[in-house]
């Protein structure tokens, strides 16, 4: 039987949660024996090389390269897990939602004390910045949710075996934390 | 004197004349979840989640007071559902960036989460634009997790009676203010009092926040109301 199939990806977020999935520790090896990983920035593979089974996304959608990497993520992924507060809900890069884009740009790259060149990047290879930090259900289908910030790498090791292992998933108390 | 007989989800309670639903079921062990309640405040029945079933009707269990031969309905599917929707619209219609906050573990609106389990809220986020005001020397009054249980304008009172705080426009506009003059008077003590009465991070103590390391707040291993049903079992 051929292993279930896991892709990754970090959107608007800050790779926390990525970070969450590797502090299960030992259980990594577990995990190597349980599926097989297709795109990801874990092992560096960039492009969809087969259709995938679980698709786990971080972070929240904040520009158009969010918006296609995760249209592309459910085109090949059977399933969409949200991984995180940021992916559910935008997080703290959603901090910006109640500013127009324009004076977020200005104060970040024009009033920056810090900054020599003071134009706003405008380079045609550069992703646009989105009116607001979306989550994602707000984009595509998303299939299930696990909250935290990150979400412990107990919640997110109690989910993966469930999904891959086709259990329902029971979450106690201590799994489900917002922070 | 006679007591009222009644049952909540079949369970035979007494109650005295006069107590609500809420103070009674609390007297026979018995947990209604809420938010707006504080103990020793008066019941403003503003945030609904208390809700319970009498017959076909529904009341807020903290201000509708018993009657003899009660049938109450409390924690029964709909009635949860409807409760965890509460929940959820109050996510939303604020910024509740729970990692970001001061009251998080401590704060009642996401324990009532964790008691219901919310993993995402079913209706749309509407990030709105809130401020966050400064209330006299040592609180602060952060606007985009108010939830406006008014549990400030009923218990933040100076030493000599006055309100500190009142909810001024209305509907989607409404919000919690406060008398400059009267804030500029409050204690430390009255401001960390403000701050344990009210269930979110919306009222905070300056200097205090973080205090209390991850796994030791009050909402971390238990959920809320499991005092109640731990007595019961």
């Amino acid at each position: 039987m051929t292993k279930p199939i896991i892709a990754t990806a970090s959107l608007a977020g800050c790779f926390g949660c990525h970070m969450s999935v590797l502090d299960i520790d030992a259980k990594i090896l577990q995990l190597i024996e349980l599926v097989e990983f297709n795109k990801s920035p874990i092992d560096d593979i960039k492009t969809f090389t087969k259709p995938c089974d679980v698709g786990l996304i971080e972070g929240g959608c904040g520009n158009s390269e969010n918006v296609e990497v995760l249209r592309d993520f459910r085109k090949n992924c059977k399933a969409l897990v949200a991984v995180g507060e940021c992916a559910i809900m935008g997080g703290l890069p959603a901090m910006r939602n109640g500013i127009p884009i324009q004076e977020c740009l200005e104060e970040a790259y024009l009033r920056c004390p810090t900054v020599d060149d003071k134009i706003i990047p405008n380079d045609e290879e550069l992703p646009i910045s989105l009116d607001k930090v979306y989550p994602l259900h707000e984009i595509v289908k998303i299939d299930y949710f696990l909250p935290g910030c990150p979400p412990s790498a107990d919640l997110i090791w109690e989910a993966l075996t469930a999904l891959v292992g086709g259990k329902p998933l029971g979450l106690t108390y201590n799994l489900i934390k917002f922070d | 004197m006679n007591k009222i007989k009644f049952t909540i989800d079949g369970k035979e309670c007494f109650a005295e004349p006069g107590q609500t639903i809420m103070e009674a079921a609390k007297a026979n062990g018995v947990y209604i979840p809420a938010l707006c309640r504080y103990e020793g405040l008066k019941p403003a029945g503003s945030c609904r989640v208390c809700t319970v079933r009498v017959g076909r009707g529904h009341m807020a269990a903290c201000t509708q007071p018993v009657a003899e031969g009660m049938v109450v309905e409390n924690i029964v599917p709909d009635l949860e559902d409807m409760r965890k929707s509460l929940i959820e619209m109050l996510f939303v219609e604020g910024n509740h960036l729970c990692p970001t906050c001061q009251k998080s573990g401590n704060c009642e609106l996401q324990a009532l989460a964790y008691r219901y389990q919310m993993l995402v809220p079913r209706f749309p986020y509407q990030f709105p634009v809130r401020q966050v005001e400064p209330v006299g020397p040592h609180l602060l009054l952060e606007q985009n997790r108010c939830i406006q249980c008014l549990r400030c304008v009923r218990g933040v009172k100076t030493t000599d009676g006055k309100a500190v705080f009142g909810s001024v426009k209305r509907s989607g506009k409404k919000k919690i203010a406060f008398d400059r003059d009267l804030a500029a008077g409050l204690s430390a003590d009255a401001a960390k009092k403000a701050m344990d009465q009210c269930p979110v991070g919306a009222l905070l103590k300056k200097e205090i926040g973080f205090m209390v390391p991850i796994g030791k707040r009050k909402f971390d291993q238990k959920p809320i109301g499991s005092e109640f049903e731990d007595k019961r079992s």
